[in-house]
């Protein structure tokens, strides 16, 4: 179910140094249109869930035997639930779940992951400390082996299920990715020019890594995060969707989900909702990050999407 | 060759032994025990100790270390906290299910995106491919359970054609086996093959600007006859790694899958086993996928320069 948990390279990443010519003007123009789809998806989400903050159409814990499993109509566009829920706010505010899963996961694993690829490429560089750059790789290797989704499962195990467990154990999942990448892009920096110089002027490890690896390696870091955004609105659908990701009541798509299985031959529109925005999310996470690559990186021929 | 399969073969033991460590402390040392956990907040610390002394919990960590991990290697994954039984059988005969799951899905993924992929890099500036490029990023973002249900749907409710749910072994009657297979893999498979697309037509691309290609095309080999000849064992690389991942991660990620069509896998399992607070049975269940994935892990690290020679020399 995930798009690319492990961080091994993306389809834009294998062969690009045997094919790194210029990119077409063609393939351009389509990659900015991934970028503005993906871009007005995200949007489309962020809206849903600020705009639930201060409305929604009816107040998500508000039962209604009466107005119980309902089509969509002009009262409830999207329906309603067993309860007389409206599947509309249900989704509106499902989508700040989705979206603090995400936050918070990448966040652990961008602030964890990078510096960590950063210090492991350092260290390759030195001859006496290529054996550090090693076992960093190594246990990363290992980290690659828990999915995250088996992850998340495991703290629900040891700690109780939980929105806050799932979000924590997302993030340390996605970590090798973010050290993978950190790690070869310093490794390109550190190799250039300009970093010898400033070698050479005397300039402390610390200094160049914040003033020319970092700004380099920034834009690769962000499309990794776009990409772990994605996977992480999955895995907490499905944590949510097997009972150990977000509990009742808040609301989450992957609940919901779960929830309308009971009624898939009578109401399958229940799982058309929150099925339908998991996947704009996922996608519209997905897209950004393959518009984003070809941005940041123009060296990349840009294949489209 | 052998050098390099013997030190990945020697990584592959010190990543499972770091592993079982980072499972058994996850779940050994951290907050209260098993037996806490096994009996709930409320029992009383007579009946905690109790069941400690008679599973041993109240022994060294070390020395519990030593023999979990010794009875597995003897294939004994111990005995359950919460129901007594032996939790052997219950992860062999699941873990069965699951293979047949993932492997049956993984070969069709494999069967659809090959030729798809491999089409949509020729025609790359056709409608054709641009709509398959289009589909697969739509596939993508579909999560498997979704794709679940919605084949449930079409399929199973309203057409009635398969089983909306249950699970039959092949020596109860294979006709019925291959019947409640259908929805479960073709769910996985759909999701895997949408990626798996992607990975190949970019594999592809890559092949076809190589040099070797450009030589067979000013040979008088057209398009195709050069890809087929000389091009795809060279893209097969990167989808060999990629297929791999998704094995691996298909593992755990079937799960659901297996929830929704009521499969008794490794992860149905896993779910009931937390929810059951069988920290034992978590720890295995936990440790045979990692495994699981390590062993996949290892196959791809050792297929990959047999099927690419300049791999192998570099290594």
């Amino acid at each position: 179910m995930n798009p690319n948990p492990t961080g091994a390279p993306t389809p834009h990443e294998t062969g690009t140094t045997a094919s790194a010519k210029p990119r077409s003007r063609k393939g351009g123009r389509r990659t900015n249109a991934s970028m503005i789809i993906g871009a007005a998806l995200v949007v489309l989400i962020v809206g849903l869930a600020l705009v639930s903050f201060v409305w929604t159409p009816y107040d998500p814990n508000s039962i209604d035997p009466v107005a119980r499993l309902q089509s969509g109509s002009l009262a409830h566009p999207f329906g309603t639930d067993t309860f007389g829920r409206d599947t509309l706010t249900w989704v509106m505010v499902g989508a700040r779940i989705t979206l603090l899963v995400g936050v918070v996961a990448v966040g652990i694993a961008l602030l964890i992951g990078t510096p960590i690829g950063i210090i492991a490429a350092f260290f390759a560089k030195q001859s006496w400390g290529m054996w550090i750059d090693a076992v960093i790789m190594r246990a990363n290797d290992i980290l690659l082996a828990f999915p995250a989704l088996l992850l998340a499962i495991i703290f629900a195990a040891v700690y109780s299920p939980g929105t806050g467990p799932a979000m924590v154990a997302v993030g340390i999942a996605a970590i090798p990715g973010f050290a993978r990448v950190a790690r070869s892009g310093t490794l390109q920096v550190l190799g250039s020019d300009y970093v010898r110089a400033a070698r050479a002027s005397n300039r402390r490890v610390p200094a160049i890594a914040l003033v020319h690896v970092l700004p380099n390696i920034a834009g690769m870091v962000i499309v990794q995060a776009s990409v772990a955004f994605a996977i992480s609105v999955l895995a907490e659908a499905g944590l949510s969707f097997l009972g150990l990701g977000t509990q009742a009541p808040t609301p989450s798509w992957g609940r919901m989900l779960q929830e309308s299985q009971q009624y898939l031959s009578t109401h399958p529109e229940l799982a058309l909702w929150p099925g339908v925005f998991i996947a704009l999310a996922v996608l519209g996470f997905n897209l950004l990050g393959d518009g984003l690559r070809d941005r940041f990186d123009p060296k990349m021929e840009a294949r489209g999407a | 060759m052998l050098t390099y399969a013997i030190s990945r073969a020697i990584q592959f033991a010190l990543s499972l032994l770091v592993a079982s460590v980072a499972v058994f402390a996850l779940m050994s040392l951290l907050p209260g025990n098993a037996a806490q956990v096994a009996l709930g907040t409320n029992a009383t610390p007579e009946a905690v100790a109790a069941l400690e002394a008679q599973y041993g919990l109240d022994r060294p960590p070390l020395i519990r270390y030593f023999d979990w991990m010794g009875g597995m290697l003897t294939g004994d994954f111990g005995t359950s906290y919460v129901t007594g039984a032996d939790i052997t059988p219950v992860i062999v005969g699941s873990v069965q299910v699951t293979a047949i799951l993932v492997i049956a899905a993984i070969a069709l993924s494999i069967l659809i995106a090959v030729p798809l992929g491999t089409f949509a890099a020729l025609e790359q500036r056709n409608w054709i491919g641009v709509t398959i490029s289009a589909i697969s990023q739509v596939g993508i973002a579909i999560p498997n359970f979704l794709a679940a249900i919605i084949l449930v749907i079409i399929f199973s409710l309203t057409l009635g054609w398969f089983p909306s749910q249950g699970w039959m072994a092949p020596i109860e009657g294979f006709g019925g086996f291959l019947l409640r297979l259908v929805l479960p893999v073709v769910s996985l498979a759909l999701v895997q093959a949408a990626i798996l697309t992607r990975y190949v037509r970019s594999a592809v691309l890559d092949v076809m600007r190589e040099d070797f290609i450009r030589t067979a095309r000013a040979k008088g080999l057209t398009r195709s006859k050069a890809l087929f000849v000389h091009g795809l064992r060279n893209a097969a690389i990167p989808v060999i790694t990629v297929a791999g991942v998704q094995l691996a991660t298909l593992l755990v990620g079937a799960v659901i899958i297996e929830q929704i069509f009521v499969l008794p896998g490794i992860g149905s399992e896993l779910v009931r086993a937390v929810a059951n607070r069988d920290l034992v049975a978590v720890q295995g269940i936990v440790m045979v996928l990692v495994l699981l994935v390590l062993i996949i892990n290892l196959i791809v690290d050792i297929l990959v320069p047999i099927v690419d020679p300049r791999i192998r020399n570099a290594a």
